[in-house]
């Protein structure tokens, strides 16, 4: 079972998050994991457990390249699949808001 | 009048719903593309008094989703599932066959509604502004798209596909590719897909004059009439793309994904210089800070140092031509008023600062002979009468998607209540997915907004929302259609699709579309 589909199944809260992971089903699997797209993008936040992790194939890097707010430790939640050596891993997913600041101007209305 | 029963009592019936939270707040978006229908859904989600109303001016939602994204690659088509969710939505309506600007103006809507989002793309093409622009032949991308993908309005553009064995296509973006992909693929690999059926038929009787020699019966190749048939057949054996290019390969604007395909299309021979593979040293570094460029670049280089293999029987020729920039077309002496070729001045490379380049005219030129040109430069927006516009850049001037109406002065002034998201917004780049964090913005500021009391409270609003607006159309005789009209022409068209092993065929007139619908 892939990350995608753990989240899905047990309503798991991911980090960077204040809604629920029903937020997370209708918003980050456009193509429903079919490596056509870039929204179920998350960040493994230890760099030890993202070596643990199979290499992306060139598939998922074409998407990868593509994905918003892309790290260093970036993969597609639809390619991380579950395994016991991977009990622990905390996944975090990019804010897109965080990089719009609305900086407290108000704009004076027409 | 079925239709607006329909919607009356949908109405009562998220009225009854709405008091028990906050009172509603009447929202229209403009396009229901990915930057509208994202936007529909983030505003659902964020505000559970929000009605949203989502029109088109086709009778078909989802915008380049459904006429944009190629035949051949359904699985980017799967996103329409999740927006189909949303125009599902008890407090959502879809309004197609409504248009902005002729069905109802930008003002009557924003008396109608207490936000409007303008969401309706870019259904218009940067002009080159070179001698023998209007030649016949020569097209843009987004019609030539348009045209394959059984849009209504492209259904007559008969692209001559038949007296030629040439095409240049100006651009080397993934709508480049895509054009190129579909004139190059073996026309038995897209009669699978939901291509428009006029398109493949123009497509196949395009490479009948390609059948390998073989394929002709023993008595017909002893035959005198036969070897004069096999002759004309030979003059259009290759089937040439040219892929042009201002710059060089460290600046194609493709993505690997694309360019990974194309490289693999069936026997198709790949043309790449290797003395265009040069780097200076401003390319090292544009490579170095850009992962998606050396991704490319790394495949553009590759498929050059394989280079083309012997020619034979059947095959195609792609060029991938750089340094080169369109500097007029020439006209046909044989059929007057018809292309015959490109003019292309070479090019090099300049810097402006911040690690761009931009090609510069050397004053040399060359030639490509051709029959027909696709011109992939970029899509433009349309402005509608009372929206601010900025010309230059073909975006309506926002902040934050907050609409502008002047940004001269000081302060800037917002039009209260009125927002864009998408291409409108940002200029026509970006995939899908791109609108997903744009919506995410708009919506944002929205919210703030509303809190901050810049739009209308809704408690104290008095606009009619969605009734007004069933009103309006009444009275115009204008008849919307509405998403079950939609879910009706998608089952006719996957039943008609079932007949044939594909996986839809599209409906593609008016005609048809609206009285499957209606």
């Amino acid at each position: 079972m892939s990350m995608l589909e753990a989240a899905h199944e047990h309503d798991i809260e991911l980090e960077g998050k204040d809604d629920s992971a029903d937020f997370l089903l209708i918003f980050l699997r456009a193509c429903e994991g079919s490596l056509a797209c870039s929204t179920c993008h998350v960040i493994v936040m230890d760099v030890d457990y993202y070596n643990k992790l199979e290499d992306p194939t060139d598939e998922e890097n074409d998407m990868l390249d593509l994905a918003f707010g892309l790290t260093e430790t970036s993969r597609l939640g639809c390619q991380v699949i579950a395994s016991p050596e991977l009990d622990g891993m905390r996944l975090a997913i990019p804010s897109a808001t965080r990089n719009f600041a609305v900086d407290g101007y108000v704009p004076k209305p027409h | 009048m079925t239709a607006m029963a329909i919607f009356r009592s949908r109405t009562w019936l998220s009225r009854s719903f709405s008091s028990l939270s906050s009172h509603p707040l009447r929202v229209c978006v403009v396009g229901s593309g990915p930057a509208g229908m994202y936007t529909a859904e983030k505003m659902l989600k964020a505000h559970q008094g929000a009605e949203v109303d989502i029109i088109d001016r086709l009778p078909t939602p989802f915008g380049l989703v459904r006429s944009g994204v190629a035949p051949d690659h359904p699985e980017t088509k799967i996103v329409t599932n999740q927006f189909s969710r949303v125009a599902q939505n008890d407090r959502c309506s879809f309004f197609g066959k409504v248009t902005l600007g002729s069905s109802i103006s930008l003002s009557e809507l924003r008396n109608l509604y207490d936000v409007v989002v303008l969401a309706y793309g870019a259904e218009s093409d940067r002009a080159l502004g070179i001698p023998g622009e209007d030649l016949s032949g020569i097209y843009s991308a987004r019609e030539f798209v348009w045209w394959y993908n059984g849009h209504p309005d492209c259904r007559n553009l008969s692209p001559d596909l038949k007296n030629t064995d040439t095409a240049v296509i100006l651009g080397q973006g993934n709508v480049a590719l895509d054009v190129a992909r579909i004139l190059l693929r073996p026309t038995e690999e897209l009669a699978t897909t939901d291509i428009a059926c006029h398109a493949l038929a123009a497509l196949e009787q395009s490479s009948i004059r390609f059948l390998p020699l073989q394929s002709l019966a023993l008595n017909q190749r002893s035959c005198l009439k036969s070897v004069i048939c096999c002759a004309k057949r030979m003059s259009y054996y290759y089937r040439k793309v040219y892929l042009v290019g201002r710059r060089g390969p460290a600046q194609a604007a493709c993505t690997a994904k694309e360019l990974r395909e194309i490289l693999g299309t069936k026997k198709v021979q790949i043309h790449i210089k290797e003395e265009d593979l040069h780097k200076s040293p401003e390319d090292e570094e544009e490579l170095k800070n850009s992962r998606i460029r050396k991704r490319v670049y790394e495949l553009l280089s590759k498929a050059a140092t394989t280079g083309p293999s012997l020619p034979s029987s059947g095959q195609r020729e792609l060029h991938f031509v750089f340094f080169r920039k369109p500097d007029s077309f020439s006209e046909s002496a044989e059929y007057p008023g018809h292309v015959s070729g490109v003019h292309l001045e070479k090019t090099g490379l300049k810097g402006v600062g911040s690690g761009k380049q931009i090609a510069v005219g050397s004053g040399q030129f060359e030639d490509i002979e051709c029959g027909m040109v696709l011109k992939s430069v970029g899509y433009k927006s349309v402005p509608v009468p009372s929206l601010p516009f900025d010309h230059k850049n073909g975006v309506v001037p926002n902040a934050g998607g907050r609409v502008i109406s002047d940004t001269s002065g000081d302060p800037e002034l917002i039009e209260q209540g009125l927002y864009v998201c998408g291409w409108l917004k940002r200029g026509p780049t970006g995939i899908i997915g791109t609108n997903l964090h744009c919506a995410e913005e708009t919506v944002a500021s929205i919210l703030h907004d509303l809190e901050h009391g810049l739009i209308a409270s809704p408690s104290t609003s008095t606009k009619p929302g969605r009734e007004g607006l069933l009103q309006l159309l009444d009275d115009r005789n204008v008849r919307a259609v509405p998403f079950s009209g939609w879910e009706k022409i998608d089952c006719e068209e996957r039943k008609l699709g079932s007949l044939k092993g594909k996986p839809r065929v599209k409906l593609g007139s008016w005609e048809d579309l609206l009285k499957v619908a209606m």
